[in-house]
């Protein structure tokens, strides 16, 4: 029944936006589009429509090339692989279109990467709207994606994304008034050890200054420095926000970040373990020390 | 632009050159040895390279499929032709898996049933239950494997997805919501057609196909996407919801809207023409038909003449068809005989232009013309103006040379052939105006100097001479030019010096652009000595449906008489109008570039008054006091095999005799000089060739939508 009224939804943003004759609705569109917070499958991407719908910042009089430097960038891609492979640096080639253009592909970004790679451009578009790494629409400078997956829901996933939207006032796929923030959800991103965590894509600072941090062992009182001090400007620790690494030092608990307690007999995996310990392979064996010559 | 420039320039500056990418021949190559596999117990034999599919198609078994098609790349993604192959732990995909000698194969197995019955269940997921408002009911591939495979109830409790539909233009209708990705059309738009704008966008259950950006479908063989869909996801939008293919009588046909002389069938109800789709015939248009064959019919409802017209006072006024032919009776009176000419247009029938031919000749009247402005070529060699490898040769082909031709807009079947022919690696080179032709071709230059220097020694000379098979295909605007005897004794040269012409096989061609003009040439259309040398104006002209003559053709003083199916100029400039039949409603033969004759056939009733072409003639011959002896089709038609035997021999080719290239040393004697002026087609717009296209409101909506190209752009751009 849920997924009935989800789709209902989807189908009525569907609607709204082909009804409304220019994109200017397209904020409410995309409101429309998140009823629910949910779409068909957990996506960091905050695009609804696998097909491109003109708008003032994106249409075919947009424009859009790489810079000098990035050029030195894009002939090295290409050189890694074979000539007659040179599609094969389409997704690369995307990427550093999107950190360029501020982290999302315009329809002149993708066209451009199909000019230098000698492709139809349905066969950029095609590989741009298959994953869901690649925005397609505009996009705030910090894209924050939240891992669902189970490991991190189990240990408080749906705690971050509540703190985060209730932070920022925004849901999954939407972006803060100020542009500063995009909430995405995001599929496991192998962190699973530190969870819950969230990744971070910062598009401020183009391609030089790119950043893709992970944040782990978040409470909500975490994430909500988190985003405060990317706010500010400032860089917020990254990597486990309780750990150096991913030693058994604790967990987050309900929320709360949890430091181990040594067990009841001082076991632990920092200290000596008690033993019983391997026997030196240099010496025999006792029971073949005993046997009978 | 000029960034982009910058942008190649940096990248060729590290290094890197552009290498075309991988093209993929549709079709396996010929393989001489058999291996032989067991298909339901029964042996068969089938070429190395075969699929499992085709072992089962060659043992008579059918195998249901969607994705699969023999003309397209494999793409394996529709799962519904699983079988079961001993050996394999599980069902196989008998498209995607190449048969091995031994094989034993197993297609009526109830695991076999079972996997099916489970695609066919998942593809019905999302599939509407709209077949009742469908126009492919009746015909869906997938209504009827349902029947086989399709359960009475589903397993699926949740909603089916929904997806925006796609405006590909005027002829395609969309239902995208229908279809099951079988990526048939974007595998014809990427091979066969050589547009490369359709493709899957989203993934998983968001995946629909399209174009990403609204965006018209710019070929000539979007038409073609039609039959290839298996479901009703593209249908033809000029015939949306007019008929249940149930209520279709079908006659097999001609198409006659440019020279190749497609195969088609033409479906009717009643009396109206509802759909026109092609017939398989391999050596002509495989099973492809243009988008002017396919959608021009509509016209064959507007603009007809379906009343004989005499021009009175008050214009042309209504009359019987006596009073027509009393008409034309007291004009010819009052003229001798070689004060007459006939001009052929392009959709005159054989028989038609043998007898007019016959009637003008007995009443001493000699100048008979074809609009297409070629009264003095020399036609006495049949092989200096047909298409001398056929249109299959273009398979064999491995060195194209096109010289002022621009096959995409002349016969867009034939460009589709050349362009299979250049992504299976036959280099197409081309000299004349620049055209985009859907395939890299080596421009060679522009006019008849380009000729010349190609002819010298030149490097690409080294390569057609070192070539097996080399073509070189003029087309149809090169024998319209003033200049025309200085360019064909220049491509003369070139066919000399590059050996074009060798044993066993004759790369020289012609592509004509209209359907009549090689009957016109076989049958000798063309004025006498006589007429040729006389300067004096006629006083009385003959139009047999031609609505493209050149004013000179036609003096401001003659008397003209127009014989045609639809108004357009040459009855507007008649005097008197004799209302014929469309090939739709006649027994007509073309003869197609090939020289290959063949016979359209009545699908539907003439339109009121309207008659016969031939049987015109015949009757008008009667009131002129110079009766001609032919009674019936079958008269015309001997005599049309007396002027012309090979026309006696149809759907052949009989091949021409080469003559070792005597008549271009008679134009080449003739020392005109050619002109600077670039080597162009005679064809601008494909959409409006002839009297039937342009009274076509389809094919003029397609031109609109070639205007302008892009629908969103401009609501955008103002709406923001």
């Amino acid at each position: 029944m849920r997924r009935a009224v989800q789709s209902l939804a989807r189908f009525s943003a569907l609607v709204a936006h082909q009804s409304a004759a220019s994109s200017t609705s397209a904020a409410a569109v995309q409101a429309a589009a998140c009823v629910g917070s949910r779409r068909w499958f957990a996506t960091n991407s905050h695009d609804i429509f696998n097909t491109h719908r003109h708008e003032a910042h994106n249409n075919w009089d947009t424009e859009f090339d790489f810079t000098d430097a990035n050029y030195e960038k894009v002939a090295e891609i290409i050189s890694r692989y074979p000539t007659n492979y040179k599609a094969s640096a389409l997704i690369p080639l995307l990427d550093l279109a999107q950190q360029q253009n501020e982290g999302w592909l315009s329809l002149a970004a993708m066209n451009r990467v199909a000019k230098i790679l000698d492709m139809a451009e349905i066969r950029v578009y095609e590989v741009a709207t298959f994953y869901t790494m690649f925005n397609r629409s505009k996009i705030g400078k910090y894209h924050v994606m939240v891992c669902g997956t189970t490991p991190c829901m189990l240990q408080g996933a749906k705690g971050i994304y509540k703190a985060l939207k209730d932070h920022l006032g925004i849901d999954y796929g939407q972006t803060t008034p100020d542009g500063m923030f995009t909430l995405g959800e995001m599929e496991c991103m192998g962190a699973c050890v530190n969870a819950p965590m969230i990744a971070v894509a910062d598009y401020t600072k183009g391609v030089e200054g790119f950043s893709y941090h992970y944040y782990e062992d978040l409470t909500p009182q975490d994430v909500i420095s988190i985003v405060d001090t990317l706010k500010k400007g400032g860089k917020p620790k990254a990597g486990s926000q309780h750990r150096s690494k991913a030693e058994p030092a604790g967990a987050v608990v309900d929320g709360k970040w949890v430091p181990s307690k040594p067990g009841a007999d001082g076991m632990t995996l920092t200290g000596e373990p008690p033993g019983p310990y391997c026997r030196n392979l240099d010496e025999p064996a006792p029971e073949q020390a005993a046997a009978p010559k | 632009m000029q960034r982009y420039r910058g942008a190649l320039a940096r990248l060729q500056a590290v290094g890197l050159q552009s290498a075309r990418g991988m093209a993929a021949a549709a079709q396996p190559a010929p393989a001489e040895d058999l291996i032989e596999v067991t298909v339901d117990g029964q042996k068969v034999s089938v070429p190395k390279g075969s699929n499992v599919l085709q072992a089962c198609d060659a043992a008579g078994k059918d195998i249901p499929r969607f994705c699969y098609h023999q003309r397209l790349s494999i793409a394996g993604n529709c799962r519904m032709c699983l079988v079961e192959v001993e050996k394999s732990p599980k069902p196989v995909a008998s498209c995607a898996m190449p048969a091995g000698p031994g094989m034993v194969i197993k297609t009526d197995t109830p695991l076999v049933k079972k996997a099916r019955e489970g695609v066919m269940e998942f593809l019905l997921i999302n599939h509407p239950l709209d077949c009742p408002i469908c126009d492919q009911g009746g015909e869906c591939d997938l209504q009827d494997q349902s029947m086989v495979f399709g359960s009475d109830r589903g397993r699926f409790t949740e909603v089916k997805r929904a997806v925006a539909d796609k405006n590909l233009g005027p002829l395609v209708k969309t239902v995208m919501t229908r279809c099951i990705h079988c990526t048939r059309c974007i595998r014809f738009a990427k091979e066969i057609a050589g547009t490369d704008d359709l493709g899957i966008t989203g993934r998983g259950r968001d995946a629909e196909v399209g174009t990403y950006v609204e965006k018209l479908m710019t070929s000539e063989l979007s038409g073609n996407v039609i039959d290839l869909c298996p479901v009703g996801a593209l249908t033809s939008k000029p015939a949306a919801f007019t008929y249940r293919n149930w209520e279709l009588k079908t006659t097999e046909s001609v198409d006659t809207s440019d020279a190749m002389g497609a195969n088609i069938r033409v479906d009717t109800r009643g009396m109206e023409v509802i759909r026109v789709v092609p017939r398989l015939n391999e050596d002509v248009n495989q099973e492809w038909i243009s988008d002017k064959a396919r959608f021009q019919y509509d016209a064959l409802r507007y603009q007809r003449l379906n009343v004989p017209l005499v021009r009175g006072e008050k214009g042309l006024q209504q009359a019987s068809w006596p009073e027509a032919f009393a008409a034309i009776a007291r004009a010819a009176s009052k003229v001798q005989g070689h004060e007459m000419r006939a001009v052929a247009g392009r959709l005159a029938d054989a028989e038609s232009m043998v007898l007019l031919k016959d009637l003008m000749n007995r009443l001493g009247c000699g100048d008979l013309r074809s609009e297409a402005g070629f009264a003095d070529l020399d036609a006495d060699t049949r092989s200096s103006y047909v298409f001398n490898s056929t249109i299959a040769g273009v398979d064999q082909a491995d060195a194209i040379l096109l010289v002022g031709c621009n096959p995409r807009l002349e016969a867009p079947v034939l460009n589709a052939r050349i362009r299979a022919a250049n992504l299976a690696g036959v280099p197409v080179a081309a000299v004349g105006e620049q055209y985009d032709l859907t395939y890299p071709v080596e421009h060679l230059g522009a006019n008849g100097d380009a000729l010349d220097k190609l002819a010298k020694n030149s490097d690409y000379m080294k390569r057609l001479k070192g070539a097996q098979r080399p073509m070189v295909i003029v087309g149809a605007g090169v024998l319209q030019r003033a200049d025309r005897d200085a360019v064909l004794a220049k491509v003369a040269k070139l066919v000399e010096k590059g050996e074009v012409v060798r044993e066993g096989w004759n790369g020289f061609n012609v592509l004509h652009d209209a359907a009549s003009r090689v009957a016109a040439l076989d049958l000798g259309f063309l004025p006498s000595a006589r007429a040729r040398a006389s300067k004096a104006a006629p006083k009385l002209v003959y139009l047999l449906g031609a609505d493209d003559y050149s004013e000179a053709d036609v003096p401001p003083t003659a008397f003209v008489v127009y014989q045609g199916h639809h108004g357009d100029r040459g009855a507007a400039r008649a005097d008197v109008v004799l209302p014929a039949t469309a090939y739709t409603e006649k027994y007509g033969t073309y003869v197609n570039f090939e020289g290959r004759p063949q016979s359209t056939k009545p699908a539907v009733a003439s339109v009121g008054d309207a008659r016969d072409d031939w049987k015109i003639v015949r009757a008008l011959s009667e009131v002129l006091g110079a009766p001609l002896p032919y009674n019936s089709l079958d008269d015309a038609r001997r005599r049309l095999a007396d002027v012309a035997p090979h026309l006696a021999r149809r759907d052949a080719v009989e091949a021409p005799l080469w003559l070792a290239g005597e008549q271009w040393k008679a134009a080449g004697d003739r020392k005109a000089a050619a002109d600077a002026a670039p080597l162009a087609s005679a064809i601008a717009n494909f959409y409006q060739t002839d009297a039937i296209s342009r009274a076509s409101k389809v094919m003029a909506k397609c031109v609109r939508a070639r205007q302008n190209p892009i629908p969103g752009l401009h609501a955008a751009s103002v709406g923001n």
